[in-house]
């Protein structure tokens, strides 16, 4: 295969992975909001781990986003 | 704004320009676009707390209630992650929090240049919450901060497993602090960018150009989504970043 297909199709085939991990963060912010709603007294206290956790979800992704960016501007 | 050629070219907005060229000793240090608004997000921070702060109204205006609001915020954040023993981080994670804010909202602002976009600013940033984060931890535990890696109520068997596993994660978090951030500022930007070539190949395609206000107001929506991303990129640096410091204040698991 031609080296520079095989470079983008990598590159497209990393962006696979920043789908998932929104995925990850989806589930995060849905089950905040459906434990907010049963119990809103309580949502205030957890605001940040929800977002802690949301940031070490999309962690993961950026690692898929960075083997796409090395992989179109470095390899 | 348009290319040469009528080629789409989004990347070129982060293009670093030399302003007051300069060489110290064969190393590059002049004086670029990127340092300039640099100077200008200091400086606009600087505006906001000294005029905000030297009123002193019991009724605060709205520059004061802003200054308050900022220091309300990020104080509330720093006590209830990292305890009250991590207030004597609470100016590191201000500054921090400020400069990545600032910098964000003021990089959205068309023609002008986001800093935090430049993988090398956003990583000096997540370098300088690591190392104070080990070289706090080493100053006021010793060799027992080193418990981080090791959990507590594990076999012995599957020990060092888990201890290659943390010692992996702790080294990935500054990579993961930086490059969030730069990732998030650089899809941002080059999303509004396409959509701004849009509307100039629709103003470009004759009867198609009355289409052009779709993409326009998409650009529009687009903006104050990236509003609200550059506020949640600086909240989620800033929270991260007392969550480290919180292992080196209270190491052990």
């Amino acid at each position: 295969m031609d080296p520079v297909a095989a470079k983008w199709i990598g590159a497209g085939l990393a962006a696979i992975g920043m789908g998932i991990a929104a995925v990850g963060v989806g589930t995060i912010f849905g089950n905040f909001l459906s434990g907010a709603l049963r119990n809103p007294s309580a949502a205030d206290g957890q605001f940040g781990r929800a977002f802690i956790g949301a940031a070490l979800a999309e962690g993961l992704g950026i690692f898929a986003f960075l083997v796409a960016i090395i992989l179109l501007f470095v390899v | 704004m348009a290319a040469p050629g009528g080629k789409i070219d989004p990347i070129g907005q982060f293009e670093i320009k030399r302003i007051v060229p300069l060489e110290i000793g064969g190393l590059d240090a002049s004086f670029t676009n990127s340092s300039l608004f640099m100077v200008i997000i200091l400086g606009a921070i600087s505006l906001l707390m000294v005029w905000g702060t030297s009123g002193r109204a019991l009724v605060p205006g709205r520059l004061q209630a802003a200054a308050e609001m900022s220091y309300e915020f990020v104080a509330s954040m720093v006590r209830s992650t990292a305890g009250d023993k991590g207030m004597k981080f609470f100016p590191l994670v201000f500054s921090l929090f400020m400069f990545v804010f600032f910098s964000n909202a003021i990089g959205l602002i068309p023609l002008s240049f986001t800093v935090t976009s430049h993988i090398i600013v956003t990583f000096a940033l997540a370098a300088l919450v690591i190392l104070t984060v080990i070289v706090y931890g080493i100053y006021k535990h010793g060799m027992h901060w080193f418990r981080l890696f090791v959990p507590s109520g594990v076999s012995p068997a599957l020990m060092p497993f888990l201890v290659l596993i943390e010692v992996i994660s702790f080294i990935s978090r500054p990579i993961s602090l930086s490059v969030r951030l730069f990732a998030n500022m650089l899809a941002g930007h080059i999303t509004l960018k396409v959509f701004a070539y849009f509307i100039v190949m629709l103003l470009g395609a004759g009867a198609w150009g009355a289409l052009s206000i779709l993409p326009l107001a998409g650009i529009i929506a687009l903006t104050a989504f990236e509003l609200l991303v550059a506020f949640l990129q600086a909240y989620v640096f800033a929270i991260l970043t007392c969550v480290y410091l919180n292992d080196a204040i209270h190491p052990g698991h």
